[in-house]
């Protein structure tokens, strides 16, 4: 039986080749995934052993707000008098501050700010060589508008010592001059991906920290025998509480605890993509057996009449499953790893760091994962049809068997029930509360639905096959491939099932997509009353740009200007949760934003008092009179006394407090962004250019009018949706491969068939044309249910979303058009190679009996 | 080593194409070689040979003989490894894969000995797929005429899957000659059929001949449905080894035992 499974198996080359490469690809993103984060984890505890290789002990303030929405926590400042209490703790052989925070942006060569993507951007206060960094050209700076930066930083700004440099900070843009270049120990010009600019400590103080005296950090070294864990203890008992102290592991073992919410995101992206690969590959693979199966029915009943048993051929069809299931693992792992090795190269060039620690860590689990996954997904597949195969009667051997092409009623009910279990399942995730159940019953309830959809579409495969191909088949040929393709409603309705999870999933994210844009569109409508806006151009660091509150009385100031508004948001801490607050004059916000409120007053605020939304007042239990005990980045933990409620809208919504008191309290204490509203007639055009002149000297920061932030907006929901597009491409890839996989079955199965259509004067032309139409007409059928599953699907994810900032529903009908026109390129594409095998049949090889 | 009977049946197979009457098909000394070296096995071996128009010509031998490749050759299925090919006053050798096929579509029409039909189609589009193929209308009044000949009037839509196989063969007749071709070449039309069924293609197939003048080739292996034909060429060893006119069952079966003999005698020399 094993010989007889081989010898099926070699026979059969270029379909398992094409089955098992959706295993290869779902493999390599598992195996991928799980070994790019072993090895980034491995890489960042080296990185951060390198860094705190001077520190035994570490003391550090107390974070008010524990969010990492909009740049690192910033910590409280330590006080230069706690340096001097922890140098005289015993055992301390040395203690010094330490100012090091993100956010020093320098200026490109062309005028833009010079962003780093993920690794912070760092200030800090220049402390000399030491065993980590070397000056590399000039000095250290000595004097307060002098600075030195790391190599890294020079080699993409193209700066040399000696030269002016522009540093935005805290403050907005000044000039320094540069006097340093340094790098770091094992000529790195950046440890990991960070850029650096050093000033002298004073500046960088007042700059960086935004507190004059005071340091992020203090850093101790341990006299010689002293254990990390001692010290830590002594310097906690000479200071007392109210700052956190650390030794050195501990410090890395926090450091790295931060990045690795970094390389969970990787992972899961990874994974997410390994999961819809996996699941659309299923298909391809139950398709691909169930034809070999249907194919070989004389084979395995003469296989029964000769002796062999039900479960000798289950056997035989699992065994050549697994078989392909251990080959196609172990391609996978091995492109996992090219693919671990690709993102851990992309990573680098992108930041520009050397990540230290071994090439790749590849981890049991990867190995382990990659085979369980590919031979579970494959033998899963292929159950079914060995189940069929095994229910082949002995006494079919002796006679031409008909393929049985009726869908199945069982077939239909069970995915009737399933389709309904996944929509119910899928409803309860979106509209109930299920809490931390929601995402697993969301992705369960998705499955199911298109796993239930697939059963049922073989009954609607054959009418709809025939309508859509009535379209195509405007020629004889064309009337053929219709008629082919509806011939067996069940392999082309799993075909297009596949086809139909790839576009249903993409037209998913076009329909949140259009109807986030749609959103946003009627909230600058509806809730917009200024027709500028002063703010960030987008794409900027984790830290958001920010202006000299003066362009705010120069632009009230300039003609034709009605109101100009300014706010600063900060992330701040209620309880446990991190949200965002504004400062801002209320009035002023409320004017427009067009708040309304619905009990107290929206009134010029004080010091302690504070407005929220009425939705926000209802989840915290807040009245007019009501006290909310709010934490903030420098201004820490106070009670504030609510003065008014406002009717939440798209543009406004959070906690708000006065202008002058988020000066103090936010991370700065300049403005985050600007809106101006034009007196009656004004010109906004001219406006315009006028405050352009505002904020001409700050290349993070421009004024935009409706259009462009609406541009905006559509950008960055443009980009996501990019992404996932790529992402799920892969699918589409997948059911391409199953498209030619069935197509080039079909040409097999009929190649008596088309030896006649040539004999009787069908030319190869035609006989391409034919073979075209049915694959074309299998891909636009997927497409058709897949635009109409995801149309559903994203239609009840954007009314689950109506009160998270989605209120209305726009239908992409340009996208779904595309898609559409997308499936008859796919059909195109997939017949390509079937086509040109169908038309080189060889007419007498083909009708040829004897 | 020639076949004794070689000589005498040889004369009027090569006597020359006649200037009256043009052949529908012709065959000027084919040989075809299947592989090469010392594999190259000799299907046909100098074949000359005229289908007269409106004539029912049937190609006999014992299998092996190479009357399938004649055939085949004859209808520009497969190409020739020397000799020359003609249908009407069209030369086939060296014609590309297009005009060949263009040919096929105008000239030839087929019955094969099974899977003669397209199962998507029905009986009448079944028929009708030739001229489908070449994008032309059929000829109403014929194809009613063609239809009644074969008497299938209450069963053309239905498909082949539903029809006896004798009724499918008809179908395959139908569809041979609804485009009127030069010649239809049938390969064994009665080899999948019971007695009955083959007495009614068989005398389809004639009655084609004599009430449409239509001209008929076909290879068979028995001497009954090679009864039917007027003319019958006997294929040994790739040559035509013998000829007989106005066949009866009996006298086929005579000239076979014959040809067996020799190849018996042959082998065992």
């Amino acid at each position: 039986m094993l010989r007889a499974t081989l010898k099926s198996l070699l026979s059969r080359k270029l379909r398992l080749v094409l089955s098992g490469l959706a295993v290869v690809l779902g493999v390599m993103a598992v195996s991928g995934a799980l070994i790019v984060s072993s090895t980034l984890t491995k890489s960042f505890d080296e990185l951060f052993r390198i860094i705190t290789a001077d520190v035994d002990v570490q003391v550090t303030g107390q974070a008010n707000v524990k969010s990492n929405e909009g740049g690192e926590p910033v910590t409280a400042p330590v006080p230069a008098d706690v340096v001097s209490k922890v140098a005289a703790v015993p055992g301390v052989a040395k203690a010094y501050g330490e100012v090091a925070a993100d956010g020093a942006r320098v200026v490109g060569p062309n005028g833009k700010v010079i962003v780093n993507q993920g690794p912070p951007m760092l200030g800090t206060a220049w402390r000399g060589e030491d065993s980590l960094a070397e000056l590399r050209a000039g000095r250290g700076p000595t004097a307060p508008n002098e600075v030195a930066i790391n190599a890294s930083l020079a080699k993409r700004g193209n700066f040399q010592v000696g030269q002016q440099i522009e540093v935005l900070t805290l403050q907005p843009k000044k000039t320094f001059t540069l006097v340093g270049i340094f790098g770091y120990s094992g000529d790195r010009d950046t440890v990991g991906g960070e850029t650096m600019v050093a000033f002298t400590e004073p500046v960088a103080q007042e700059l960086i920290l935004g507190t004059p005296g005071a340091y992020s950090n203090i850093v101790v070294k341990a006299q010689d025998g002293v254990d990390q864990a001692t010290l830590r203890d002594r310097v906690r008992a000479a200071i007392g509480d109210g700052y956190q102290v650390q030794t050195g592991d501990e410090v890395v073992k926090q450091q790295a605890a931060d990045t690795s919410s970094f390389v969970t995101v990787v992972q899961r992206v990874l994974l997410g993509f390994a999961g819809v690969a996996l699941f659309v590959g299923i298909f391809l693979i139950l398709n691909t057996f169930s034809i070999l199966v249907a194919q070989r029915t004389g084979e395995l009943a003469l296989l029964r009449s000769l002796g062999a048993s039900r479960r000798q051929v289950i056997g035989s069809v699992l065994l050549e499953a697994v078989i392909i299931g251990v080959i196609a693992s172990t391609l996978g792992f091995f492109a996992g790893m090219g693919v671990a090795a690709l993102l851990k190269s992309v990573m680098q060039s992108f930041s520009g760091a050397t990540l230290p620690g071994a090439w790749l860590v590849i981890p049991p689990s990867a190995v382990i994962a990659a085979y369980l996954v590919g031979v579970l997904v494959t033998v899963v597949a292929a159950v079914l049809p060995a189940l069929r195969a095994s229910r082949v009667a002995p006494v079919e051997a002796m006679r031409e068997a008909e393929t049985n092409t009726r869908p199945s009623a069982r077939l239909s009910v069970v995915g009737g029930v399933l389709t309904l279990g996944g929509v119910a399942a899928v409803a309860a995730a979106l509209f109930g509360d299920l809490g931390g159940a929601t995402l697993w019953t969301l992705l369960v309830g998705v499955m199911g639905a298109f796993i239930g959809v697939a059963m049922l579409t073989p009954v609607v495969a054959g009418p709809v096959v025939n309508v859509i191909g009535r379209a195509l088949s405007f020629t004889t040929s064309g009337k053929l491939g219709r008629l082919n393709s509806a011939r067996n409603p069940r392999r082309t309705a799993i075909t297009a099932a596949a086809l139909m999870i790839g576009i249903a999933l993409v037209t998913g994210v076009s329909v949140l997509a259009s109807s986030l844009t749609k959103s946003i569109e009627q909230a600058v409508r509806t809730d917009l009353n200024a027709e500028l806006m002063i703010g960030t151009t987008g794409g900027g660091p984790a830290l958001p740009p920010v202006f000299d509150p003066a362009v705010i009385d120069k632009a009230a100031a300039t003609p034709g200007v009605e109101r100009a508004v300014g706010l600063r948001f900060d992330a701040v801490q209620i309880g446990a949760e991190a949200t965002f607050a504004v400062g801002a004059d209320v009035p002023g916000l409320a004017d427009v934003l067009r708040m309304q409120p619905t009990a107290g007053e929206l009134r010029t605020l004080r010091s302690g008092e504070v407005v929220v939304d009425d939705e926000f007042a209802t989840a915290h239990n807040l009245s007019v009179g009501g006290t909310l005990t709010m934490a903030t980045q420098r201004g820490g933990q106070r009670d504030y006394t609510v003065v008014g409620i406002y009717q939440k809208n798209q543009l406004a919504n959070g906690p708000v407090i006065s202008l002058e008191e988020s000066a103090d309290a936010f991370r700065t204490g300049q403005l985050n962004q600007g809106f101006v509203r034009l007196a009656p007639g004004a010109d906004v055009g001219a406006v315009r250019a006028e405050l352009d002149r505002l904020v001409a000297d700050n290349p993070e920061v421009s004024v935009m009018d409706q259009s462009a932030l609406l541009q905006q907006a559509k950008s960055s929901v443009n980009t996501v949706v990019v992404m996932l597009y790529v992402l799920l491409g892969l699918a589409l890839v997948i059911a391409i491969l199953g498209i030619v996989n069935t197509m080039a079955l079909s040409v097999l199965e009929r190649t008596r068939e088309l030896g006649l259509v040539r004999a009787v004067g069908m030319r190869r032309g035609q006989v391409v044309q034919m073979v075209t139409v049915e694959s074309v007409v299998i891909a636009v059928f997927g497409a058709l249910l897949g635009v109409l599953v995801g149309g559903v699907l994203g239609s009840a994810v954007v009314r689950a979303l109506r009160d998270e900032g989605v209120p209305e529903l726009a239908l992409p009908w340009t996208s779904m058009a595309t898609f559409m026109a997308l499936a008859v390129v796919i059909g195109l594409f997939a017949a390509i190679l079937p086509a040109i095998r169908a038309a080189r049949t060889n007419v007498l090889a083909a009708i040829a009996y004897e | 080593m020639e076949p004794r009977r070689m000589g005498t049946a040889a004369t009027p197979t090569l006597r020359p194409a006649a200037p009256i009457r043009m052949a529908a098909a012709r065959a000027v000394g084919v040989s075809k070689v299947y592989g090469s070296g010392d594999a190259a096995v000799t299907a046909l071996d100098g074949v000359s040979i005229d289908i007269e128009r409106g004539r029912y010509t049937a190609i006999m031998g014992p299998s092996g003989s190479g009357k399938s490749t004649l055939m085949h050759c004859l209808a520009g299925l497969d190409e020739v490894t020397s000799g020359e090919v003609y249908i009407s006053d069209v030369k086939l050798t060296g014609l590309s894969d297009r005009r060949l096929t263009t040919l096929r579509r105008e000239k030839v029409g087929f019955v094969f000995q099974q899977f003669n039909l397209l199962p998507t189609l029905t009986a009448v589009e079944n028929i009708t797929l030739p001229l489908a193929i070449a994008g032309r209308k059929p000829d109403i009044d014929w194809l009613a005429e063609v239809v009644d000949t074969v008497g299938l009037g209450d069963r053309l839509t239905h498909r082949p899957s539903e029809l006896s196989g004798g009724q499918q063969q008809r179908v395959a007749c139908a569809r041979a000659l609804v485009s009127r071709p030069d010649v239809i070449f049938a390969d064994e039309p009665t080899g999948n059929l019971d007695s009955h069924a083959s007495a009614d293609v068989l005398g389809f197939l004639k009655r084609s001949v004599r009430e449409f003048g239509q001209t008929i080739v076909m290879v068979t292996h028995d001497p009954n449905a090679a009864s039917y034909a007027d003319r019958v060429v006997f294929l040994n060893d790739g040559k035509i080894v013998d000829e007989l006119l106005d066949p009866t069952s009996e006298g086929v079966l005579e000239r076979m035992k014959h040809l067996d003999a020799d190849v018996r005698g042959h082998g065992a020399a």
